[in-house]
């Protein structure tokens, strides 16, 4: 099939970037959509030009590298998948695509369509991590979990940091990602001593990151290819009003 | 460590109001406050169905203690004017997150409700001033007898722009609330799958019943029901 992209183009933070237009004529459509982006960029090595710049790593839809917005939405079309995992064959001969990098303040673009995501990381750093005598390993079932707690900290360890949320929320807020790494931890017994200063730190560092505030709208949750609940914001919520609201 | 107030207390609070989530919470209560207000409002407008009496009765029963009536205004005043000034602060950080918006954006599943509060929301701003100005005060009002509150309605409602400038803003008001009345409850942090879905509804019910009640009667007056 035949393609039309309109892919924005930046060299650097500094550059402040581009639309260009490229017209791609033989696309598989059992390539998946970034071995469609891999076919562009060796046409456009192959006339001396800078290939498109994305980020990409494990491409089955588990390392949470890649991702951009394909047509206003963050990783296409397909709900519960990232971009890698997304093929040409929900495309249409004569598509035209627009394909834009994640857009925050918090997310300054390195090159195209890469982003640099190292707010993400430093609200973990904030918190999302327990304190623990290491050594031999203790045994597994040593600390009972009950199922119902197990399984919801299971579906918010399900997220791979991607940044879809933020990309896709209208206040570029990041409380799905700081919610889902919240409420992970904040579930099992072995984040209970750091529970309050955790929800407290890390939402305290979405702040500073300048992400903006959740109005609850909805788009993180349709766009994350883990699917996680709208939910988690609101335990999270939860977790912040009492951390905030008892701490000495 | 001493065993005075902590150093750190008001700058906690200061930082509960700073953060994302503390903002919320401030629009949640005083939304929630607001929405208590126009449900009773709109009930006590209902009884303009009841005749001249019976309204004009109850416009001298809110008025029966000064101390009373000035207080419940207070608390109005101040929701609303915490709400206008925590969903400026919020609009301003909206601004900041992004400032370089998408050339292509397509909403997936939000509702337009909850994309439009900063629409809304103004619009029920100007509503305000002017209900007041018109109902209460009556200095828009071109035929307005102090506490005849029948007379004011039904004349002032016979001004066509006046009804329908009214039931825009209701609109709006439905709009806001559709989405307003259960994302209160997901910023406090209640939300469960059983539960959610039904706030949902009630929600929307809300709005509907609201906007339905209140637009009745300038629609009655208009059509010569009420006169
Ligand atoms: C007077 C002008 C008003 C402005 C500028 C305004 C603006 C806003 C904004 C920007 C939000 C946050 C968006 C969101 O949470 O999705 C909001 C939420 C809300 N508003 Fe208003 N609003 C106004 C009046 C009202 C009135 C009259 C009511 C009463 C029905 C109301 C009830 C609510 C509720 C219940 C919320 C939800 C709070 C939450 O999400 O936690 N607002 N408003
Ligand atoms: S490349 Fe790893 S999730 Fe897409």
């Amino acid at each position: 099939m035949k393609l039309t992209l309109h892919v924005w183009r930046q060299r650097s933070s500094q550059d402040s970037g581009r639309m260009v237009r490229y017209e791609l004529a033989d696309v598989n459509p059992d390539m998946s959509f970034l071995e469609m982006l891999d076919v562009l960029n060796e046409q456009l090595l192959s006339k001396g030009e800078e290939p498109v710049a994305f980020d990409h790593d494990c491409r089955e839809g588990i390392c949470g590298s890649c991702g951009f917005v394909i047509n206003g939405v963050a990783h296409g079309p397909q709900r519960g998948t990232t971009v890698c995992q997304l093929h040409m064959r929900h495309y249409h001969d004569g598509d035209e695509l627009y394909l834009e990098p994640w857009r925050a303040a918090a997310f300054p673009v390195v090159k195209d369509l890469v982003v640099d995501r190292g707010a993400l990381d430093r609200i973990i750093a904030a918190g999302g991590f327990i304190s623990v005598q290491t050594g031999a390993a203790p045994d597994g079932n040593a600390i009972p979990v009950p199922k119902g707690n197990a399984d919801m900290a299971m579906d918010a360890a399900q997220c791979i940091g991607c940044g879809a949320c933020v990309a896709a929320c209208p206040n570029a807020s990041a409380s799905l990602f700081t919610a889902a790494k919240v409420s992970h931890l904040n579930l099992l017994p072995q984040g209970q001593p750091e529970k309050a200063d955790r929800v407290l730190k890390m939402v305290v560092q979405a702040n500073e990151e300048l992400f903006g505030s959740c109005t609850n709208i909805g788009e993180c949750t349709s766009v994350c290819p883990k699917g996680i609940p709208l939910e988690m914001i609101a335990r999270m919520n939860r977790d912040y009003l009492s951390a905030a609201l008892v701490r000495r | 460590m001493t065993a005075t107030v902590p150093a750190n207390a008001r700058s906690s609070l200061a930082s509960f109001y700073d953060s994302v989530i503390g903002k919320k919470v401030v629009m949640a209560v005083t939304g929630l406050i607001l929405f208590g207000f126009v449900v009773v409002h709109m009930l006590g407008n209902l009884q303009i169905y009841l005749g001249p009496q019976a309204i004009n009765r109850y416009a001298e029963l809110l008025r029966v203690s000064p101390g009373l009536l000035w207080g419940a205004r207070l608390v109005l005043l101040g929701a609303v004017g915490l709400h206008i000034l925590t969903a400026l602060q919020l609009a301003k950080r909206k601004m900041d997150a992004r400032p370089q918006g998408y050339q292509k954006y397509t909403p997936t599943t939000s509702s337009y409700a909850s994309r439009t509060m900063l629409w809304s929301g103004p619009i029920l701003a100007a509503f305000i001033v002017y209900h007041l100005l018109h109902l209460t005060v009556g200095s828009v009002h071109g035929d307005f007898r102090e506490m005849q509150v029948y007379h004011n309605v039904v004349s002032g409602f016979r001004v066509i722009p006046v009804s329908i400038a009214y039931i825009v803003a209701m609109a709006a008001l439905g709009i806001h609330m559709h989405h307003g009345v259960w994302s209160l409850f997901q910023s406090l942090g209640v939300a469960h799958p059983r539960y959610t879905p039904l706030l949902k509804k009630f929600a929307a019910a809300a709005a509907v019943v609201v906007v339905a009640g209140n637009i009745s009667i300038p629609v009655s007056v208009m059509l010569g029901i009420l006169k």
